[in-house]
This record gives C-alpha cells, structure tokens and sequence, in this order.
C-alpha cells in the first residue's frame, strides 16, 4: 500500500445519494481474476451517459470524488475501491460511507473522508462553479481545504498511522502470532473444523 | 420511533448501579465493564479477542472463513506473493456460486469459468475444502455453512461477501469483509478491528397471516433507511422475531447489510438448538450438552446497554415490496408508489426522482398494478426449503403467468425439495426448476434480466442493473413472488 499524507487535487462532485457497490463497479467486471484493469468498469452503466459528471472534460484528471451520503453501500467487493483507485482517485468524500467500503479502502490507501452532509454540499458547489479549483485532504492534520473553506475530519490514530506510513496490516498481525497460538489453545474444544 | 436506551425506562440499570458504586471507590473503569450487563454482540466479540492494546483495534479470532471464487482469487495471489500459507485450512470452506449457471452443463463464459477454474487450483494447492459445481455440497455460500451445521452460536464468521450477516441468525458473529481482509484472515486466522455500537431492533407483537420475514426486513430497512445501522451490530429482539424459524431469522439477518449494518444477531435459543442437532458438524453426546450449556448464556443480559433501540410493531405489518433503487425505498403492497414531493429530506427527494425513472413508474401509480417479467425465487436471503415450500403452497394448481425461476440455494435444498415433490408443482405450473447458484440474485451468471425488463425477486437488492444491466428489480417475499407469477402483477397471496 502507498503511503497517505497529504494530497492536492482537484474534484468530482457526484451528486448521488446510495451510490452503492454494484453501480461503482457492476458485477459482470468481478468476475477478473487479476488485481488490475478495474478503471474500465468504475461507474460503466452511468458513463454512458454523455451528461454524467464524469465524462465532463472539465473534471477530467480530478483525484478527489466528492458524493452524496451513503456512498459505497451494499456488496463488500473490494474491486469498488480498485476500480476507483486504477481510475485515478486518492480521495473519496461524502457524509456518510458503507461499513465495509470504508473498511476495503483504508486497506488499499484509498482515503474516505467523512465531513457534515452541508460541508460536502459546499465543497461540490465550489468545485461546480470552479472544476479548477484545487482540494488539499491532508491526513496528518486531519483537515480538507479549498480556498476559505477549512474543514476539519475524524480518523481513528491508528488507521491514520497506518495509511501515512503506508503499512500492511497483515504484517502488522503477524508479529502477534504468539497471541494468535495461545488464543487457539484455549478455544472451545467442540467448536466445528471444516474437515 | 427511535430512542436511546438506558435499561429499562425510568429506573437506573442494574449495570450503572454497579459503575456508580465502583466509581465512588476508585476501581478502573476497565473492572467495570466486566461487571455491567453485556449484549449479546458484547459477549461474543469479547470471547474472540486475541489481543488487545490501547490505541488499537482489537484482533478478533475467526471461528469460520467461508471462501467462493468472486472475492478470493486476489486473495490467494497476495499469499503467494508474500510467501505466506494459509494458518487454518482446518477453519475455512469454499463453494462455487456466484458465477455457476443454474441449467446443467459446463460454464459457457470463458472468463467465468477461469474465476471458478482459479478457485478449484488454490484450493488444492493450499488445502481447503471445496464444494464445487455438480457435489452434492455445493451452494450458495451463505445456505451450506448452516446446513452443514459449520455455523453455530457465539462463534465469528466471515466471508467476503456481505451477505455474511445472515449466519448471525445463528447468535454468530458474522460479517462481510473484501478481499484483502480475506488474504488476512486466510494468513492469519483474525482480523484487526473496531467493535461497532450496539442497536437493538424490538419486535413487539406477531406477525400477522401472510406477513414473512421478509416481509419484516423489508419493513425494517425502510423505517431505518440503508444507513441506519451503519456503525451498528444490530440484534434482533422481542416476540415476533422469536416466533421465527431458523430460516426466517436467517432471511432477517442476511438483509442486516440492507439497513447499512455490518452484523445482525438473534440469540439462540430452542429453535437454533434443535435446527442444530444432528448436523454432520453440529457437536454430539458430552460436546453437544456442553456446547448447548454455553449457548445458553449467549443473551444480552437484562441489565445491558444498546447504543440505540429501535421499535417495530410486527402486527401493523402487511406484506412489502420495494418501489425503488434500494432496499429502504419499500412500501406496504397495498400502497400506491411514492411521489418524490412525498419526501422533505432533498437527498430523499431526489434519490426517489431518479428512482422512479430508472424503474420506469410514474407517481402514484398502485404497487398492485405494476407488472411483470419475471419473477425469481431463491438466492441466500430466500433459497432455503422453507421459502421454497412457501412458493409450492401457493403455485400448486395454479400456472405462472410470467418467466418463472425457482433456484435451490443448495444442492442440499434441491434434494430435500424433490424429496417432497415440490419440483413437481413448480413444473406444472410452468415455472423452471433449476440448479442451485446464486443465479438472478446478480449479473455474474447466465440468468439475468434484459434493459428494461422487470423482476419479482426474493434476493436482497434492487439496486439499478444488480440483476442486469437495465433491469428493474422488486424484492419481495416467496409467497409474493409466487402469486405474482400467477397474475403477472404485485400480488400478495391473500389476493389469488
């Protein structure tokens, strides 16, 4: 995983609510079986929609993707976060985001950034009026900027460690594999094996 | 209505009686907690951390791994890549479902078939179990862990699919994770996590004749919105969900992600213990009285304290359909579709204009007269024997009006169905019987709806093209979907 700290870019407003899994990438591209070529399915079913944002050529470039709330719902496929990572996005915003989306995305260093539903109507009327206009999320200090607007957004100090340092969480794990072995020794004795 | 909970109302919990005391004598709060009444989703996670730190999320043991060939082939590559193995074959289980073709005969899609071909090869090299296509095991992933009695109480379950939730009926812990999560438990056996809040759902009263749990879900998703229990494990309580069948909690529960939850649990009890019993994984003799001794204590104590509690009355329930482009925009089957000016939130508003386009349906127009293509009975939310039983009660002696499938959720369910003989009813009454997949539920396998076309389905999700691109999709309940077969439109069975 690439490490996060700060990015300045310039941004998408998707003016949707629910914007589920199966509409960011649908499920005829899931059946891949490599890690790579997902930009091709990000939205497919919208983009052929000449009026849809992004085939706006004033948008084009942008890295942060700034959504109605609700954004990533539904199924747990991690190629959502690929396909939108492979598209070229660093930074997803919207006031609310699926559990397990959210979850995928701080795995592959693709930065969700929860902020007040009236703060990210501000930041897409911005960047509607001005589609040049640069967005800085800035992960150390916690904070998005564009112009005056200066708004401040949670992460958990551990999530945060990790993506600004970019590190594995497997690796991570696996230094407690003595907790992990001990755990096991004590587990119920009936409990199922799939053998 | 949606309330915060502190115990019992208007009297001081039991739990806070205890932190009070223990406040005034200087114990930590960390000898508290293990003092005040816990929630079933409480115990549970307890039970499974492996390792706890300050500043940390906590690394939770995994019980079960179930495996399909979608979300794990990048999974497989990533051990490889690192020289990593898998820590627990011993634990995990895969089938093949999403992309089988629900006919007989090999998989036609040349990119389908490598994903399910890739599954078969990592399987073997790593030393996991697999139930492919054509054994007698094989299913939806979601329908053979239960059957095989693998899913049991207080044990945590996951899966990449997000349609883990449902083993929660179980009194499991069980969630959906992606695929690099899945690399890590396939490695390591846990997952580094948050505990999410606690939300208890109360269903007081009983269901009424007709009205299924799907029917309650739905109802459900709709009063929470698809991101009401995000953050949230929710446990389902009270009379109505009690009087519920294993597979009637299942169907609960599997729909959890529906409502924005990660997890849904019901506690066990009678009705999990003898569904149990006697499944080739389910503990026997000494085991099985131990086993069932600990499940017992697996209830949220009187004294514990949800984030949040939620009331549903089950006796106002009709049967629900859904209108829209997400599980929360249903409505009762009596009603008319909504108009978006119906609707004051903006976001509300305007997510119900581009539904209402996408589904091709103008405002106020009656759900009772909207028609039909197709209509579909199966997948993990309602492919098990019980909501194929349902479907037969209803489609014997009648003929189906429009393309009908009828998809096992197992070959397991297959079997016990054609035992009955209710294959037969489907077939005289014109429907297609099929082999067991996740068939209609998505558009990864041959059976799909074409632009423009519209379904009756008992799957879980109505998003725009989930069924294929185009498509339009109700969800609706067995019973639903089998008398809207009959009359080509929305129709509930007490309308034949």
């Amino acid at each position: 995983m690439d490490a996060f700290t700060t990015h300045t870019g310039r941004a998408v407003p998707l003016r949707r609510s629910n914007v589920d899994t199966d509409q960011i990438i649908p499920a005829v591209w899931l059946k891949q079986v490599s890690r790579t070529g997902f930009e091709n399915g990000l939205f497919s079913a919208w983009r052929e929609d000449p009026a849809f944002v992004l085939n706006d050529p004033a948008y084009e470039g942008a890295s942060i993707l700034v959504s109605g709330p609700d954004f990533g719902t539904g199924s747990s496929r991690e190629h959502a976060v690929w396909a939108l990572q492979q598209y070229g996005f660093r930074v997803v915003i919207a006031a609310r985001f699926g559990d397990i989306f959210r979850n995928n995305s701080t795995k592959m260093g693709l930065l969700p950034v929860v902020l007040p539903a009236d703060v990210v109507e501000r930041i897409q009327a911005a960047v509607e009026a001005d589609p040049a206009a640069e967005v800085t999320v800035d992960l150390v200090e916690r904070q998005v900027r564009l112009g005056d607007l200066v708004a401040d957004f949670e992460i958990d100090d551990y999530t945060r460690w990790r993506l600004t340092e970019g590190l594995d969480d497997i690796g991570l794990t696996l230094r407690h594999k003595d907790d992990i072995a001990e755990y096991e020794s004590g587990r119920q004795g009936w409990l199922p094996t799939t053998v | 209505m949606q309330t915060q909970s502190w115990g019992a109302a208007g009297t001081v919990s039991i739990s806070r009686y205890f932190r009070l005391i223990i406040r005034d004598f200087g114990v930590e709060r960390k000898e508290a907690i293990t003092i005040m009444g816990r929630t079933l989703a409480e115990k549970v996670w307890e039970k499974h951390v492996v390792r706890r730190a300050e500043g940390e999320p906590d690394l939770l043991y995994i019980d079960l791994h179930l495996v399909h060939e979608v979300t794990s082939p990048q999974a497989f590559d990533g051990l490889r890549l690192s020289g990593r193995t898998v820590r627990r074959p011993d634990l995990t289980i895969a089938t093949e479902d999403h992309n089988v073709p629900t006919v007989l005969g090999p998989i036609a899609d040349v990119v389908s078939r490598t994903q399910v071909e890739t599954l078969r090869k990592n399987t073997a090299e790593f030393g996991i179990r697999l139930h492919p296509m054509g054994d007698a095991g094989q299913g939806v992933v979601h329908i053979i862990g239960p059957q095989f009695g693998l899913t049991q109480p207080g044990m945590t379950v996951v899966c990449g699919d997000s349609h883990t939730s449902t083993h929660g009926a179980f009194g499991a812990l069980a969630f959906g994770i992606g695929t690099s999560e899945v690399e890590h438990v396939l490695a390591t056996q846990t997952l580094p996590a948050y505990r999410p809040k606690t939300m208890a759902i109360e269903v007081s009263g009983e269901l009424p004749v007709g009205v299924t749990a799907k029917d309650l879900i739905l109802a459900i998703i709709a009063q929470i919105g698809t991101g009401g229990g995000q953050g949230y494990i929710v446990e389902y309580r009270g009379e109505a969900v009690r009087r519920l069948s294993m597979e009637g909690r299942m169907t609960v529960c599997n729909m959890s992600i529906e409502a924005g939850a990660r997890a849904g649990m019901i506690a066990p009890d009678e009705t999990t213990f003898e569904y149990l019993r006697g499944r080739p994984h389910a503990p026997t003799g000494a085991a099985w009285d131990e086993a069932v001794e600990y499940w017992k204590s697996l209830r949220t104590d009187d004294d514990a304290e949800f984030d949040k509690v939620v009331h549903i009355d089950a006796s106002t329930l009709t049967p629900f359909v859904t209108w829209g482009t997400n599980p929360g925009q249903g409505a009762p089957i009596g009603s008319a579709v909504p108009s978006p000016e119906d609707f004051t939130d903006p976001v509300q508003r305007s997510a119900a204009e581009r539904a209402l386009e996408y589904m091709g349906l103008a405002a106020g127009t009656r759900l009772r007269d909207v028609e039909v293509d197709t209509v579909f009975v199966g997948s993990c939310t309602n492919g098990r024997i019980e909501d194929l039983r349902a479907a037969a009660d209803i489609l014997r002696g009648r003929t189906v009006v429009t393309r009908t499938l009828i998809v096992p959720g197992s070959m397991q369910v297959k079997r016990a169905a054609e035992e009955e003989g209710l294959h037969e009813v489907f077939k005289a009454a014109g429907a297609e019987w099929r082999e067991a997949g996740c068939s209609m539920c998505l558009g990864m396998n041959p059976d799909t709806l074409k632009p423009g076309e519209r379904s009756a389905s008992t799957s879980n999700r109505n998003f725009e093209g989930r069924q294929g691109k185009g498509g339009r999709t109700h969800l609706v309940s067995p019973q639903v979907a089998a008398a809207t077969a009959v009359t080509g439109r929305l129709t509930a069975p007490a309308d034949l």
